[in-house]
């Protein structure tokens, strides 16, 4: 399968800060792809060069197999910023009919999508509503509809279930997956770990403006395992004293075992064999991306991110 | 269709559809109208009368201080210093003995101060007493005196200036309220057209929709599209008011024949220089007709009128433009707003100071320059074609003053286009004057 966009060497830098520091990344047509990193990574610069509202100081960017030119494949984007806004004195009908034609659809075009959209997503008697009428959650949806009415290759959202309520997120999900199967990529950035381990294939983590993690959640994942098993015993004797691994945890008969260096996961199922303890369930523990985040992230005083001069 | 027109279409159409724009269209007239009314109407019942009590022991002025309804002289018996209040005058006047040979002092006294204008037409007065009395002690008669005061007003100066050609008919009154009235008006438009696109910018800033626009259209179409939509909505609001008030005077004019032989009348009282009779009154009414139709005529209306369109649309863009940007550095604080529009109204404000002046006198080193430069142009130039093409405002001047106005909003508008650019996705954080200076001149 080709990429959908490809970013060669990318560099932004603001006057006090290197926002974006030599990224380089690619992500594959109909994937959903999860571009992570604690405030102020460089995210939102990042998706900014990538909907062409800002040029990057250098690096290329490469768009459905050809150089980005921001004036043309705009309307093969659909981007949902995380600063959501909408004209709050326009009837919500309107509103969508003159973003949409923005795109540059045409007006017929447009309102036989718009219909599409709000029926799909039972709005349509918002139709003559104002925004301001619209509660936090309904303008969210709203937004949304806008972003991907009209059909882009590539759809961004960023923190796209930020206010949603769980029976509306689920939704949005449930389109967000629709979306990628009929065809669309979807960048989907966020700090929430827990969306991405569940919609994401690829991820991507920024930090301090560059990348320090990149592959499918399940690579990541087996890169950062340490070698830890999770045991239930229907008895758990009063000590444990293997060559093989430590005990990291126990909650009543329940054990986490850290595997040490050169034995296997086998070596430990032996060892309580041996003992002749009746084994309940036996499961690797991978990390979650939250523990692997904050790992990552923790130390390099991400979250107080230092502004320092740039030297070009 | 073409982006910028979407946008164009979209800022006009929500602002005309505005229940408040219909209304202010309305109502800005009759408001106008109100307004010249009461004022007319005030200055006319509230003019403060003064009843003068004149102390002349020695009988120089008697019979040749002339009264008129706001002033009254008498020469009461009995009455001084201590109780002319009390005998219902409002001032009084102490004349010492005049030997027509030396200025002299006289002394009023009142209650309430005088005013400079009354002060003004006191003293006129008591020299035209004067002179009265000296030329009645060179031997003219009292009645003669008085027959040549009422038929000496014969002076009424007709301006005419050189056309090339030959001359033109002009009268400065009308310029000058041409010139004031127009001059007046573009600064009115602007700060209310200027504020309106700086709302507007502030509104998509605080909405956060800027960012979602700016992923669809370039921020230059969206500043563009907004300063030109509101334009419309200005022109759109102008000709409505033209249409207004012709359809007000031609209902106006209804009423004329009436109004106008009620006003004659009452000059004519007032003179007492016509002599009676039903005919000569219509007769005069129509010529006042004439008359104010006449010197309407003298104006070059066309000229003005392209002129005004011209300097409206190209003074709109300037500033506009400015205002726009400061828009888009704007955050949630409106306190932000006044003092970064400060730069961009102190020269509106400035520009009409200067227009004030290039009316009365249209021709000096200080308005000629100012009508070129086009931070003040509009306002100026327009006060000075008033007075005529190319009498008092040569050609060049005109073309050099245009070219200077479509260079300079050409110019506000790259120069904002690039502060707007940043400013508008730039949240949460001041921002100063220099760094303003750093997006507008940094290169790319």
């Amino acid at each position: 399968m080709s990429n959908i966009l490809e970013l060669h060497n990318l560099k932004k830098y603001y006057a006090t800060q290197k926002a974006v520091e030599d990224i380089s990344f690619s992500i594959e047509k109909g994937s959903i792809f999860g571009l992570l990193g604690p405030n102020g990574a460089g995210k939102t610069t990042l998706l900014r060069m990538i909907t062409g509202i800002f040029y990057p100081d250098s690096g290329q960017i490469q768009f459905d197999g050809k150089t980005f030119d921001p004036l043309n494949d705009i309307i093969k984007i659909g981007y949902m910023p995380e600063e959501r806004g909408l004209y709050k004195k326009m009837k919500i009908g309107e509103q969508a009919l003159y973003l949409a034609q923005l795109k540059g659809l045409s007006r017929n075009d447009a309102m036989e999508k718009i219909k599409f959209w709000f029926k799909r997503l039972e709005m349509e008697s918002w139709w003559n509503k104002k925004v301001e009428d619209l509660s936090k959650g309904m303008s969210q949806k709203l937004q949304f509809v806008i972003t991907v009415l009209h059909e882009p290759k590539l759809i961004i959202l960023d923190e796209p279930f930020s206010g949603l309520d769980p029976l509306n997120a689920s939704l949005i999900k449930d389109e967000i997956y629709g979306l990628a199967q009929r065809g669309s990529t979807i960048i989907f950035s966020t700090h929430r770990m827990e969306q991405v381990e569940e919609i994401c294939d690829h991820i991507v983590l920024m930090n301090l403006g560059q990348k320090v993690l990149d592959g499918t959640v399940a690579q990541i994942k087996q890169q950062f395992k340490e070698n830890k098993f999770g045991i239930k015993l229907s008895e758990v004797p009063a000590s444990i004293h293997a060559n093989c691994f430590d005990v990291a945890e126990q909650k009543a008969n329940a054990l986490t075992v850290k595997i040490k260096e050169g034995y296997k996961s086998n070596d430990v199922l032996q060892y309580f064999l041996q003992q002749n303890l009746n084994i309940e369930s036996f499961h690797e523990i991978l990390p979650s991306l939250n523990e692997i985040f904050i790992n990552l992230v923790d130390g390099t005083k991400a979250t107080t991110r230092a502004f320092q001069p740039v030297n070009n | 269709m073409n982006k910028t027109l979407l946008i164009i279409q979209r800022e006009y159409l929500t602002r005309v559809k505005n229940k408040r724009f219909v209304l202010t269209t309305i109502l800005m007239p009759l408001l106008i109208v109100a307004l010249i009314a009461g004022t007319t109407f005030l200055s006319i019942k509230g003019k403060d009368e003064h009843k003068i009590a004149v102390i002349d022991n020695n009988g120089f002025f008697k019979d040749n201080l002339k009264s008129s309804k706001d002033l009254s002289f008498e020469f009461p018996v009995g009455v001084d210093t201590s109780n002319y209040l009390t005998k219902g005058y409002t001032d009084i006047i102490l004349m010492p003995k005049f030997d027509g040979t030396q200025k002299m002092n006289y002394t009023i006294r009142s209650k309430k101060s005088l005013s400079m204008i009354n002060e003004g037409k006191i003293t006129d007065r008591i020299n035209a007493a004067i002179e009265d009395n000296m030329l009645q002690t060179a031997g003219i008669h009292k009645s003669q005196l008085d027959s040549i005061h009422k038929q000496s007003q014969f002076a009424e100066l007709s301006a005419v200036e050189e056309n090339g050609k030959g001359t033109q008919e002009s009268n400065s009154a009308l310029s000058y309220g041409i010139g004031f009235g127009s001059g007046m008006l573009i600064y009115i438009t602007m700060f209310i057209y200027g504020a309106m696109v700086m709302r507007g910018v502030m509104e998509e800033k605080t909405n956060r929709i800027a960012e979602v626009m700016v992923s669809s259209v370039k921020p230059f179409q969206l500043m563009s599209g907004k300063i030109i939509g509101i334009g419309a909505v200005g022109l759109t609001q102008f000709f409505m008011w033209i249409i207004l008030i012709i359809g007000l005077s031609t209902a106006a004019q209804a009423f004329i024949p009436h109004d106008v032989m009620e006003q004659v009348k009452t000059l004519q009282q007032a003179n007492g220089q016509m002599p009676g009779g039903g005919m000569m009154k219509a007769s005069d009414a129509a010529e006042q007709i004439y008359k104010v139709q006449h010197t309407i005529s003298t104006a070059n209306w066309p000229v003005i009128i392209g002129c005004f369109i011209f300097y409206f649309f190209g003074g709109y863009l300037f500033y506009a433009a400015l205002f726009a940007a400061v828009g888009s550095v704007v955050n949630e604080d409106p306190q932000d707003a006044q003092s970064l529009m400060l730069p961009v109204t102190m020269p509106i404000i400035f520009s009409f100071i200067i227009m004030t002046n290039a009316v009365q006198d249209p021709s000096t080193p200080m308005a000629v320059w100012a009508s070129i430069i086009p931070f003040s142009s509009p306002m100026v130039m327009m006060a000075r074609i008033a007075y005529g093409i190319p009498g008092t405002v040569p050609y060049w001047q005109l073309g050099l003053s245009m070219l200077s106005l479509i260079g300079g909003f050409l110019f506000t508008t790259w120069l904002s286009g690039k502060i707007y650019r940043t400013g508008i996705l730039m949240y949460g954080k001041k921002v100063s004057w220099k760094e303003m200076g750093k997006w507008a001149f940094r290169k790319n």
